[in-house]
């Protein structure tokens, strides 16, 4: 009971001319305070789409059919818009990609931290300031009281997204939502930001859902480990049990296809295949063309997300069994 | 003393700086409007006090010429009043005019493109429509139209009495659209950019995200039609004036003084077109030269090395 966010059989649709697609199908998980999470997957997979209908603001024509998403009590689908305007950037706020776009180019640092704290909070200007300045302070930005007053063309990649994590944790909210947050960073600064994200959510209990398709990201920060693909959660658990001992053949595919260095010059694994686009899924488990080890079954029975026997982990697919002799002669190997 | 110093190693300066067209445009600009809000003070007579004109004076020739005044140094017009000063106070007024005509412009114009631009969809296809149909009248027939319908309802004398506002008013309505068209096509550009969506996760009110986010960002195209914009503001105040239906021949706008000297100008008393011709010419091609050279500044695409 009491979880921070509840997001039950979440569906979101898009309203196309040929008829609704279905991008979010029964997305199912929980978050407890101060907890971390990964949502992991591909590109298309549907991962931003559930980070944005958290906060219910999935852009026209996408819409969410179904499902709900508990925070602190309360069903954000069902909330009107001046309500979710309260929750937003004020209970949960969100850190996007590309910290050169996220920031508006006319005003300064100083301006839009203020503007962040008035729209949620009844204090004078001084009294914004003094708090932006502190969290200025926190994510290491030297000299923050001449910084306040610059725009943002005068910052470096890495310091603009560290004052975009400033201003996501301006108001102290509950639950921060990072999509894929370091990607547009080179690989020094992302693992910078990462530890300041970490050490931030941890000092101050927030809860984190990082969005990521980097799973050596997700296995440093988050707790909890959800992989989706096509729109599903395929296979969800502990971070440790999944990095360790993924039983979904798609999960057990994308830990092998990260470059371990042990094999210079020889060719990575991949899944064959790609994605499957969001028009035409394909009948029963959606994996099932690209699988390895795929039955009858797979071709004409969605698998659902379940318990596997003897793990702490879920997974939904059919073939497990052979999943886990196949995962028990990667080891071997 | 901070903004002083920014400004002082701003880009923006520095290709001032390199512009000699740019430089002399601005001094002649700037002199011109000096002269004109200065007109009471340094215009050696009052063209608007009737008690100082003399009708004997009339059609006096420049004080260069034989005939001429020194009293009189550009001549005088048919009413004998002296031109220099009916310049200046003319000059006074086709900017006060021109000006006016733009802020309203300006003000209607980017809030029908701001709301266009950013509602979209039905809203959008009905205001542009609006915008076309406005702009398929040209300004001068809905400048006749409203000025004659105005003169029919509170006569000729009123008319005289308001004919600024009244010329502000009709300029001002004309020439919307092309902020609104200019304002709308930014806004389309700025509304799908990350910081709006970012605005909008902040928990920012729609309101506070149109006027406060995405309207700095189109201010700069907005910046250069506002130039060209007074220009053609008092091209059009000048050209209602020429054909009778804009400032009274008492109070004479650059416009209607040309008018006024068009028909003695094959008797012979050319002076009282030429220089009010001379002065709209030059003050209309500095605002337009200053208009290209900011379009070129604010937009780093069209570098030109």
């Amino acid at each position: 009971m009491d979880h921070l966010l509840e997001v039950k059989d979440l569906e979101v649709k898009f309203a196309l001319r040929m008829g609704d697609l279905t991008a979010i199908n029964g997305v199912s998980f929980t978050l407890d305070r101060s907890e971390r999470l990964g949502l992991v997957g591909e590109s298309g997979a549907g991962k931003s789409v559930t980070g944005f209908s958290i906060i219910n603001l999935i852009s026209k024509p996408g819409y969410i059919s179904g499902g709900s998403v508990i925070f602190e009590g309360r069903d954000l689908t069902r909330l009107t818009n001046e309500g979710m305007r309260h929750i937003r950037g004020n209970l949960i706020s969100m850190i996007f990609q590309d910290p050169m776009m996220t920031l508006n180019p006319v005003l300064t640092i100083g301006t839009q931290m203020v503007e962040t704290l008035q729209a949620h909070m009844d204090i004078s200007r001084k009294e914004a300031e003094d708090i932006s300045l502190e969290k200025l302070r926190k994510v290491h930005i030297p000299s923050p009281e001449k910084r306040l007053q610059q725009y943002p063309h005068e910052f470096s990649g890495g310091m603009r997204q560290r004052i975009v994590v400033a201003i996501a944790l301006l108001t102290d909210p509950a639950l921060v939502i990072a999509d894929e947050p370091t990607t547009a960073l080179d690989v020094t600064i992302q693992a910078e930001i990462m530890e300041l994200l970490l050490e931030l959510c941890e000092s101050e209990g927030t809860g984190l859902i990082l969005i990521t398709h980097d799973l050596a990201v997700v296995s440093q920060v988050t707790q909890k480990i959800a992989v989706m693909y096509a729109g599903k959660i395929v296979e969800a658990g502990q971070t440790e049990d999944i990095i360790d001992n993924p039983r979904h053949p798609y999960t057990q595919g994308l830990i092998k296809a990260i470059p371990d260095g042990r094999n210079p010059g020889a060719r990575l694994n991949q899944i064959p295949g790609t994605m499957p686009s969001l028009i035409d899924i394909p009948p029963g488990c959606s994996f099932h063309p690209r699988c390895m080890i795929r039955g009858d079954i797979c071709r004409h029975e969605s698998p659902a997300l379940k318990n596997i026997h003897g793990y702490r982990s879920m997974a939904a697919c059919h073939m497990l069994d052979t999943a886990e002799k196949q995962a028990g002669a990667n080891v071997t190997k | 003393m901070k903004q002083w110093k920014r400004f002082k190693n701003s880009y923006f300066l520095h290709s001032f700086k390199r512009d000699r067209v740019a430089i002399v445009s601005f001094v002649v600009l700037l002199t011109l409007i000096l002269l004109s809000i200065l007109a009471p003070v340094i215009a050696p007579h009052n063209p608007y006090d009737t008690t100082t004109i003399d009708i004997m004076n009339a059609e006096m020739p420049p004080s260069w010429m034989e005939d001429g005044n020194p009293d009189f140094v550009l001549g005088t017009d048919i009413q004998g009043r002296d031109l220099l000063s009916t310049m200046l106070y003319g000059l006074r007024l086709s900017v006060m005019i021109g000006c006016g005509a733009v802020f309203l412009q300006a003000i209607i114009g980017i809030f029908i493109g701001m709301i266009s631009g950013y509602a979209g969809g039905k809203v959008d296809a009905f205001l542009m429509r609006i915008a076309d149909v406005q702009l398929s009248f040209s300004t001068l027939m809905v400048a006749i139209m409203i000025s004659a319908i105005f003169q029919v309802a509170f006569g000729v004398g009123r008319y005289e009495q308001l004919a600024v506002p009244l010329l502000v008013l009709i300029i001002g309505l004309a020439e919307w659209p092309q902020y609104a068209r200019t304002v709308r096509a930014s806004v389309l550009g700025e509304k799908n950019k990350e910081y709006v969506e970012a605005a909008r996760v902040i928990g920012l009110s729609s309101k506070r995200i149109r006027w406060r986010h995405i309207l700095p960002n189109t201010m700069s195209p907005v910046l250069v039609i506002s130039t060209i914009q007074v220009a053609n503001a008092v091209m059009s105040e000048a050209a209602l004036s020429f054909l009778g239906l804009g400032m009274p021949v008492t109070k004479p706008s650059l416009g209607s003084l040309i008018n006024s000297g068009f028909e003695y100008i094959f008797s012979g008393s050319w002076w009282i077109t030429l220089f009010p011709g001379i002065l709209l010419v030059v003050f209309v091609l500095v605002i337009n030269l200053l208009g290209d050279w900011l379009r070129d500044v604010l937009n780093p695409k069209l570098y030109k090395g």
